[in-house]
């Protein structure tokens, strides 16, 4: 029977606490039972692995808490320990945000997933395939299509959807003009990344061709995207960083980060944090437990969890 | 000619506009030029904003702490100390009704410690069966209403188990529990106060106007910062916001209570509480009771927002819905939402109307029997849920709790009515969005961002001249002369911009619905419920449909403000039209004029001043959506307070880029609030 009185709780509380207090001084080289808070942000594959890496703190007999938070400003209560550990920090999206809290103090890096990736412009693969912009992904296929981009508030230019100006400030139309497509082409800001699904979404029932700001992994990645190819990334290319601005986004790498006292808190906890290590592929696998297979989050994790015993156990040993 | 100026303001006004015309066509847009531009030099006001906080909330009055699971003393700041003090008490407030409901350990571990409950994995406390809610609900609405409320309550809960939303529901009700009493509470002290002392009143005031209109955004980083992040982080921007009109209420219905009344508690010996408890209170129910509304509807208008600091339940799960654009989802869970705030909201009604009956004699059955009926209800609830734990042998009990997001789904439904939305009217609205974009919104956007600095000082000290004196001017240019100095000047043009041709439109939709509909009392009625369901509803939701029509465009986020911002232009048009004499219909009437004549010559300006107050409120409304609807993108004041989310200076940034959005709404409302003002004296009504 699932209900019991509060009476029956009451000694049981007592005798609790003082067969605990004899027992406390012994018991302190293990973890901590003050639950590990983990952030829960707005998309799948975060989700369903926020729901697997508390899974596995929970098979080490840790508690766990999920609390949501904003992407950006979970970092700032990493920091304050509020929130203990961050799984997924984006190189460029969030890469800002990380090191300002690290630079505050507070906030450790816990290691980088195999996973890379990259945050850059692109199609979605149809606009190829109708020969909307022929010769994409090379970049230089811009300098001939941007009629086909066109948007009611673009001044007869082609339109770049760009995610909002707050992930990476002037990078976009810096980059238009060092390669001289500024004529052609202009940078709208989208509000967030609703904006820019909705935009893939609306284009492609219209059939009009957009040029949108995206990343991989992602759920996108099923439907068919890809990026366009800018002359590659060196370092100080950019133009924030003195460079001419020619040049596309780096390979990024995916981070992880926990507050400074975790590692003293929950010694096995942090060793197994820093051990987890997932693929492109397996954070794929686990956004289309959810988005193509139509499970809920916990159950995605909890059937990611059982499938890939051989991934994780070696993590908690 | 100057006799005529001096007598007749809209002379006035001609002369204002023809001077601000001049100065826009002959004022030279150069940068160094302080005629066009002044220079910022407010721009290290976030700095200082940011660093003192940061002093106070890391530095000032270190203290030794020691934190027994690093077994280290540490310097910890006695500021955080307090903050985090109040956020555990909050917190554990929402999780002991939380777990009343769904169960959980959170609250056994508050008194016991995590050892403990680690330990001992018994020690978990249950939830209820949701039928035992649902019953609980149905016999609470019986009790304080009658049947009416009891079918209403009993569908809500029943409608939210089935639909899988039951978990996220309960930690959202949890929270609306008690972030809802603590405002209601807090209003009505400071409202009290405020009623007491002229001088706590006119220091209320300002505060006041600043905090409602101030974006609920630019807020959520300094409460995340003063007191981190999760339930009680969204319970107390939640409170911030829901507050204030529960004090104005207040205000407003205390000081409209006779002096008579007053007098005859006086005179039969009360003391002071007792006038205050038994009398003054009870007399100006009416207004604290629409006090009581706005709280709970501003409380679940918030849930979204309050889940980016960490408030869990239905607006976290909203976000997730719309981030894979899986609109009819969000909309189950918006209407979850709704429900709940009607639900609340006509208990909370009925509760505060129900009179005591002095004089009943009743027996211990007659006086409990509505407790009785919740025992044996649960008692009922208990046994079917036991039963269900052995017909659902593999996974779920349904009969004791309906798992998240496996009740049935109209979600199919709702897509395919979106996109048949897309395919009968994209190419018709295609043409439209194109010309309205080009030819309408491009020049005016433009036209604002062309006026020289000291043409809109012109223009709108001119205004608050022409309307309030020397006064109103001088408050007027202060609030803009604010902006003008940060570097945000070119932006809260933009903001304006938007939100003028938001207030047009919504202006225009909002005193035609209104008029139509106050024609009759059933058509009003159903009016006045379609504005509380527009309040509660997340505008989160209609942003993706939206999107989808018109694109990433200002039109689109001229159209997600402006079905919010129409709500208090209708709102107010009707209770004006409603408030006009009948004595006056009737004199009309006599006189020989017809419906329509009646209507232009004596309701329109009788309710004129009332209108003026509904267009006020709809450019605060109007102002509030400007940061939802930056989230569909735009150049303007939202899109940097979305963006201080993530900056360094992001308390600094987001207070002050707040405090430019509300000097806008603030600047138009002593404008508007003065003329409604002089109007209401001049036509001899309140």
């Amino acid at each position: 029977m699932k209900l019991r009185t509060p009476k029956l709780i009451r000694p049981l509380v007592v005798a609790g606490c003082v067969s605990l207090m004899s027992v406390a001084g012994v018991a302190k080289a293990a973890d901590s039972t003050q639950p590990i808070v983990i952030p829960i942000h707005n998309w799948s594959s975060q989700v369903v692995m926020a729901y697997v890496i508390g899974g596995i703190f929970e098979k080490m007999g840790a508690n766990v808490e999920y609390t949501p938070a904003d992407t950006q400003a979970v970092y700032e209560s990493i920091r304050n320990g509020d929130v203990t550990i961050s799984h997924e920090v984006w190189q460029s999206t969030f890469g800002k945000s990380f090191y300002n809290a690290m630079a505050k103090g507070g906030v450790i890096d816990a290691g980088t997933h195999s996973a890379t990736t990259l945050e850059e412009m692109g199609v979605p693969t149809w606009v190829i395939d109708e020969g909307l912009c022929p010769g994409l992904p090379n970049w230089e296929a811009l300098k001939d299509c941007h009629e086909n981009f066109t948007t009611p508030d673009s001044g007869g230019k082609g339109r770049w959807l760009e995610g909002p100006q707050s992930w990476h400030g002037d990078l976009m139309p810096e980059r238009l003009e060092a390669l001289g497509l500024a004529d052609k082409w202009v940078v709208k800001f989208a509000g967030g990344a609703d904006a820019l699904w909705t935009e893939l979404a609306a284009a492609k029932k219209e059939k009009r061709g957009t040029v949108v700001f995206n990343w991989t992994p992602n759920f996108t990645d099923a439907d068919g995207f890809t990026f366009i190819e800018f002359p590659p990334y060196k370092d100080g290319c950019r133009i924030a960083d003195g460079g001419d601005g020619t040049c596309g986004s780096p390979k990024g790498w995916l981070k992880k980060a926990a507050n400074y006292k975790f590692p003293k808190t929950h010694p096995a906890a942090y060793t197994a944090f820093t051990k987890v290590d997932f693929s492109t592929t397996q954070i794929g696998q686990m956004a289309a437990l959810v988005d193509v297979d139509k499970l809920d989050h916990k159950d995605a994790a909890a059937k990611w969890l059982a499938d890939n015993e051989d991934v994780w156990m070696p993590w908690t040993k | 000619m100057i006799d005529a100026l001096r007598e007749r303001k809209f002379l006035q006004f001609i002369l204002l506009v023809i001077v601000f015309i001049l100065m826009c066509m002959f004022v030279p847009a150069t940068d160094g030029s302080w005629l066009w531009r002044l220079p910022p030099l407010f721009a290290n006001f976030p700095v200082w904003i940011n660093d003192s906080v940061d002093y106070l909330m890391f530095d000032w009055w270190l203290v030794d702490v020691y934190d027994p699971d690093i077994e280290e003393y540490e310097k910890q700041p006695v500021m955080r100390q307090i903050t985090r003090g109040v956020s555990g008490f909050v917190l554990f407030m929402i999780e002991f009704v939380r777990e009343i409901i769904l169960g959980g350990v959170k609250t056994i571990v508050t008194f016991t410690g995590w050892d403990w409950a680690t330990e001992n994995q018994w020690a978990r406390w249950p939830g209820l069966p949701w039928t035992v809610v649902a019953a609980g609900a149905m016999i609470l609405g019986y009790a304080l209403s009658g049947t009416g409320l009891a079918l209403f309550a009993g569908f809500t809960f029943i409608y939210i188990a089935v639909f899988g939303q039951w978990e996220p529901s309960m930690q959202t009700l949890s929270f609306v529990l008690i972030a809802a009493p603590t405002a209601i509470f807090i209003g009505l002290v400071f409202g009290v106060l405020g009623y007491k002392s002229k001088v706590v009143e006119t220091i209320l005031n300002p505060i006041l106007n600043v905090a409602q209109i101030m974006p609920h955004f630019s807020y959520l980083i300094p409460v995340m910062v003063f007191f981190g992040i999760g339930d009680h982080a969204g319970a107390i921007a939640t409170i911030i916001f829901a507050t204030p009109p529960m004090v104005r209420l207040t205000i407003l219905g205390l000081k409209k209570v006779p002096p008579e009344v007053k007098e005859a508690g006086l005179m039969s010996g009360c003391t002071d509480w007792q006038l205050l408890r038994r009398v003054l209170i009870p007399t100006a129910r009416r207004d604290i009771l629409i006090g009581v509304n706005q709280v709970i509807m501003q409380c679940l208008a918030m849930v979204v927002i309050a889940s980016l600091i960490g408030a869990k339940g239905l607006g976290n799960d909203l976000l997730i819905a719309l981030n894979r654009l899986r609109i009819g989802l969000a909309l189950e869970i918006g209407i979850c939402i709704v429900l709940i705030a009607i639900v609340l909201d006509r208990l909370s009604l009925a509760w505060a109307n129900k009179q005591t009956d002095y004089f009943a004699d009743q027996s211990f059955k007659e006086r409990h029997k509505h407790f009785i009926w919740f025992l044996i209800a649960f008692g009922i609830g208990v046994v079917v849920a036991w039963i269900g734990s052995f017909i659902f042998k593999e996974g779920f009990n349904y009969l004791y709790l309906v798992p998240h997001n496996k009740g049935i789904t109209t979600g199919p439904f709702w897509q395919a009515g979106v996109d048949w939305l897309w395919d009968t009217f994209f190419y018709t609205l295609k043409g439209f969005n194109e010309w309205f974009i080009v030819d309408v919104l491009i020049p005016v956007k433009n036209a604002f961002l062309g006026m020289p600095v000291i043409a809109t000082f012109t223009l709108a000290m001119g205004t608050g001249f022409i309307v309030g004196g020397i006064r109103s001017a001088l408050i007027v240019g202060g609030y803009l002369l604010f902006i003008a100095l940060t570097e945000w000047w070119d932006r809260a043009l933009i903001t304006s911009y938007l939100m003028t041709m938001a207030v047009i439109i919504s202006g225009f939709i909002g005193i035609v619905m209104g008029t139509l509909c106050a024609q009759h009392p059933t058509s009003s009625k159903i009016l006045l419920t379609w504005c509380d369901t527009f309040q509660t509803f997340p505008s989160f939701i209609y942003l993706i449909p939206v999107m989808m029509l018109f694109g990433v465009t200002d039109t689109s986020v001229l159209i997600a403000i402006v079905v919010y911002a129409t709500i208090p232009a209708a709102r107010y048009t009707v209770v004006g039209l409603q408030s006009v004499p009948e004595a006056l219909h009737d004199a009309g009437s006599m006189s020989g004029v017809n419906r329509f004549q009646r209507w232009v010559s004596i309701e329109l300006p009788l309710s004129f001043p009332h209108m003026a107050l509904g267009i006020n409120q709809t450019v605060v409304f109007a102002l509030a959506m400007v940061v939802i609807g930056a989230l569909i993108g735009t150049d303007d004041l939202g899109q940097l307070i979305l963006g201080s989310l993530s900056d360094r200076q992001g308390v600094g940034n987001g207070l002050v880029l707040g405090f430019c959005v509300a000097f806008i709404g603030l600047a138009i409302d002593q404008i508007l609030r003065t003329w409604a003002d002089k109007r209401k004296e001049a036509l001899g009504i309140e």
